[in-house]
């Protein structure tokens, strides 16, 4: 008898890698896009299965919010959606399906064998808290650099596309 | 009955997606979607073990930093490709081949 747990769980992972495999064999980039959405919104709910209130949020913010959008908006900006040549052309699949499908039956024979040892905590409890402690304790310096390096990649990525070539 | 080992093998199904659209996509934008789906799954296997691990937070930390960090790869890799995209009128990837020696 499965608990609702069991069926939540069931449902997201399902909706996940559905929408994955919509990014992966899609024939057009931006069903591939919109499809990405789908995943980041089905891991954004397994973080939640898994007690990671904050971390999910931040899923919702950056994802689902952020970068599903600016993909959206490089598909748009480099071509004319109804065009053909820009369409997602696939190659290698003779190469890829052994390679990918080999390493997936691989990683799902290892770990569908093997026991961890679990100590999964009974109740659902906040991380908002130890998150905020444990950032301003233990991991500062990380913390810090972490915003050097957003500035970094901020003012980059404008100097990157305003550069004139040509 | 949802163990670790559930959580293991969906993301193994989505890092393999994954891979499979770094390794077949010729459209750049596409290649960084694979990318995106790659790190997914490690934040979700990081959250997980932390999860089973009596919710240590060290995990939940990392896979913080990992979705930042993330983020900001995204925002300057679109950068390239939109910069590609003007220099060579394409974002096919075999066609921007002035590094090629």
């Amino acid at each position: 008898m499965p608990g609702l747990k069991d069926l939540v769980f069931l449902g997201l992972a399902g909706f996940t890698l559905i929408s994955a495999a919509g990014v992966a064999f899609s024939r057009k980039i931006i069903y591939s896009g919109f499809s990405l959405l789908g995943t980041f919104a089905g891991a954004a709910g397994l973080f939640v299965l898994l007690s990671s209130d904050f971390i999910a949020v931040t899923q919702v913010l950056i994802y689902v919010g952020g970068v599903t959008i600016l993909v959206l908006f490089a598909i748009m900006l480099t071509s004319g959606i109804g065009d053909v040549k820009i369409t997602n052309q696939s190659i290698n699949y003779k190469v890829a399906i052994p390679i990918v499908g080999g390493l997936a039956i691989f990683l799902i024979s290892l770990l569908s064998g093997g026991t961890w040892q679990q100590k999964e905590p009974e109740v659902f409890q906040s991380m908002v808290t130890p998150i905020g402690n444990a950032l301003l304790k233990d991991y500062l310096l990380p913390f810090e650099i972490i915003s050097l390096v957003l500035l970094g990649a901020l003012v980059g990525a404008v100097v990157i596309v305003k550069r004139e070539v040509r | 009955m949802v163990t670790l080992n559930s959580y293991l093998i969906v993301t193994a199904i989505l890092f393999s997606l994954g891979l499979y659209n770094v390794i077949s996509r010729r459209n750049a934008v596409g290649i960084l979607m694979g990318v995106e789906l790659i790190l997914n799954a490690a934040s979700i296997n990081l959250v997980a073990f932390s999860h089973f691990n009596g919710n240590d937070i060290a995990g939940n930390v990392f896979a913080l930093f990992l979705i930042v960090l993330a983020a900001s790869e995204a925002a300057v890799a679109l950068a390239i490709v939109v910069s590609i995209y003007k220099q060579f009128g394409t974002i096919d990837v075999e066609e921007a081949t002035t590094l090629k020696g």
